[in-house]
């Protein structure tokens, strides 16, 4: 295969494009304040842009169209709770957050609890949970990348594009970054909209595309409809369904709920599909907790509704910002459908080759009938993607890089340090995160993307989550309280997750044990379903045991979290800080 | 507690007071578990739709199933709805809180607020 010059036109202009505005962006922004936060004011409009543009991963944009394609409709789980997590977000957290004003994750931390001690452990969790995160990032732009320049390694993808952020993000700090991001989020919406309208237009669409699916759902194995390869260029071809390669899932397991992804487990271990059905039913419920309460505690979105210049605004940010997610969450799936029936070759492929670059592949098929709008198509998807793993890794790096230079440099090591040395901090830290980002990607290659992403939700759901949604609405929480149950949580699903990774890399056998065990397996690999009610109830017996240390201005912070923001309360509750001390 | 002399008196409700805190959170809590409920129903809902209705949610309609229907596209503007209604809700409710308080924002607080405004660069 040759390099597609639209493709590479189309995907270079975006990567243009964007470093460009980095660059416009980083001559405007002069202030250390500026650097972290915007300037905290940036309109709601542009705001919610941003957050979705930030949202949108390369696992919305390209892993949820790969998991519909090889796992049908158990994937539909992933878009949608990626969208309710966001009112998860609205109903509980992003009001009180915004009203108690801080910088970042790990000020709310110290804020509400008055200890330093646990700033630096929310700052580790901040890096620790981002770092999860930007595995799946490179790993798209690694895929995307050899799909672009036929030949070209995977790891020369996630360096090539990490260099490039790395780059964005230590010249123009977190407002050049809004801009970009802003401008990505409907780079992303068009790229993945106009070319599967025109798709539907001439392959059918979405609702017919299932039908097929299902017509011959009866039949044994495989293939189920044999057809005329490479036919494309007849009329009645629209119909026609190619074979489906060995690996494959049945349409019948394809096509409804408790499929392939939520029966590997109970599969493993050779239970009928009968017996099988309650552990799907598990595996779904933790999937749900753990993708909406994720959202609602991931940190690069979090620090975002700082940049709101009041509760209210951040409120209509958050309703514009499901508007939008919400939207472009219709398309991806449709992706995943209508490559089942037109592009079945790609279940037989792994890593880079397999059914996570449909996306990007899917539109060629046009070039058989309308040459070269195929590849027009395709440019854009690919447009689309770099845009998708672009802008949420920036905003990984500046939340972490934000965590790094503002927190531990800025507070630990060199609180005396000026506004120059801070910046020169920020860009130094971005350097570092972006090169350890790199080196990770590189290894990933096997992971499914849209899978790593669940995990990093799982362990954001089980750490983030219940300390934001508790310090918030229970005033009875204490220092210790929180931390416990944010580590515990944290780390029992991290170490839960990562058995199920290695041994899925094949880096230790456990082969045997899930096969006996597919109950135990199910908890690994979704913790969130025990995870989230554990650190929620160490928090609770944790803070009741040293209930002598809640802060004695509990009810002043908790006036300042939920009273509207008109009282005043906030002003007043700093000058009580600042006489305080 | 201390309050600063710039304060409007008299306040028809001290908003230091435990009773004001009491109510706010739990009217505010109250309604976000409400929408939280709703949103609920309908997301652990459908497992179990799935789980016992096989047949009904597996009916053709549009060519979609019912359920990949329910999920693939009929979930966003419920999600839309609910969120708009909090939000309605939510704002009536600090207007009413404001009220309640007879402490509409003097110049002090408008002039902070401002400042906080002012003190990053402008917007783009």
């Amino acid at each position: 295969m040759r390099i597609d010059l639209y493709i590479l036109a189309f995907s270079g202009v975006t990567v243009m494009a964007t470093i460009w505005l980095g660059f416009w962006a980083a001559r405007k922004s002069k202030t250390a304040h500026d650097f972290f936060v915007a300037g905290r004011a940036v309109s709601v409009g542009w705001n919610a842009s941003a957050i979705s543009g930030e949202y949108l991963s390369a696992a919305s944009f390209m892993g949820i169209a790969g998991m519909v394609m090889s796992v049908g409709y158990d994937a539909l789980w992933y878009p949608v709770c990626y969208a309710c997590g966001y009112l998860f977000l609205l109903l509980f957290i992003a009001g009180p957050l915004r009203r108690f004003g801080a910088y970042t994750i790990p000020d709310f931390a110290e804020g509400r609890y008055d200890s330093p001690i646990f700033r630096k452990i929310a700052v580790v969790f901040v890096l620790f949970i981002g770092f999860f995160y930007t595995l799946p990032q490179m790993k798209g732009a690694g895929t995307t990348l050899a799909y672009i320049i036929p030949g070209l390694p995977y790891w020369a993808g996630v360096v090539l594009v990490g260099a490039v952020i790395t780059l964005n993000v230590a010249l123009g700090g977190m407002k050049g970054i809004t801009l970009v991001q802003a401008f990505q989020y409907w780079a992303k919406m068009f790229a993945i909209s106009a070319p599967i309208l025109v798709l539907m237009a001439v392959y059918g669409h979405y609702g017919h595309q299932l039908r097929q699916a299902g017509s011959m759902s009866s039949g044994p194995m495989l293939p189920e409809v044999r057809s005329v390869q490479g036919a494309a260029g007849s009329e009645t071809v629209v119909t026609v369904r190619r074979a489906l390669p060995e690996k494959a899932p049945t349409d019948d397991a394809w096509l409804n709920p408790f499929g392939p992804l939520t029966t590997k487990a109970a599969k493993a271990a050779k239970l009928s599909p009968e017996q099988a059905k309650p552990y799907s039913l598990l595996y779904t419920y933790s999937l749900i907790i753990a993708l909406v309460c994720g959202t609602a505690g991931l940190p690069h979105i979090l620090v975002r509704f700082y940049t709101n210049p009041d509760g209210a605004a951040a409120k209509r940010t958050t309703m514009w910002v499901m508007i939008l997610i919400g939207t472009f969450y219709a398309f991806p799936p449709i992706f995943g459908v209508l490559g089942r029936s037109l592009l079945p070759e790609l279940y037989a492929g792994v890593g880079a080759k397999g059914t996570d670059k449909i996306v990007l592949e899917l539109p060629r098929l046009l070039n058989d009938r309308f040459a070269p709008l195929g590849s027009v198509l395709s440019g854009i998807t690919c447009a689309g993607a770099f845009a998708a793993f672009m802008s949420t890794f920036s905003g990984l790096l500046v939340s972490m890089t934000g965590a790094l230079a503002h927190d531990v440099y800025g507070r630990m090591l060199r609180p005396q340090a000026t506004a120059e040395q801070r910046m020169r901090m920020f860009r130094w830290c971005a350097v570092l995160l972006g090169g350890l980002s790199i080196i990770g990607g590189m290894q990933v290659e096997p992971l499914q993307i849209n899978f790593m992403v669940g995990q990093a939700f799982a362990i954001a759901a089980a750490s983030y989550f219940p300390l934001l949604f508790m310090s918030t609405w229970w005033r009875g929480m204490t220092m210790k309280g929180a931390a416990v149950g944010m580590l515990a949580g944290g780390c029992l699903a991290l170490a839960a997750i990562s058995l199920t990774s290695f041994s899925d890399l094949k880096w230790v056998d456990l082969g045997i044990f899930w096969a006996a065990h597919p109950f135990l397996r199910i908890l690994c690999e979704q913790p969130a379903i025990w995870a989230v009610p554990l650190a929620i109830s160490l928090m609770v017996v944790v803070s009741l045991l040293t209930n002598a240390e809640v802060p004695l201005d509990v009810r002043m912070k908790m006036l300042v979290l939920h009273a509207p923001e008109r009282l005043g309360l906030k002003q007043e509750y700093i000058q009580e800080h600042q006489q305080a001390r | 507690m201390l309050l600063g002399s710039s304060m409007p008196v008299p306040e028809k409700l001290d908003i230091h007071s435990e009773s004001f805190l009491r109510s706010l959170m739990r009217r505010q809590f109250r309604l976000s578990l409400v929408c939280a409920a709703a949103f609920m129903a309908g997301l652990f809902g459908l497992p179990l739709a799935n789980y016992f209705l096989p047949d009904l949610m597996g009916a053709r309609v549009f060519g979609f199933t019912l359920t990949w229907l329910i999920l693939g596209i009929g979930f966003f503007p419920l999600v839309w709805v609910i969120a708009w209604l909090f939000i309605r809700q939510s704002m009536a409710l600090e207007e009413q809180e404001v009220a309640r308080t007879g402490r509409r924002s003097g110049p002090a607080e408008l002039a902070g607020i401002e400042a906080d405004r002012r003190s990053g660069a402008g917007r783009f």
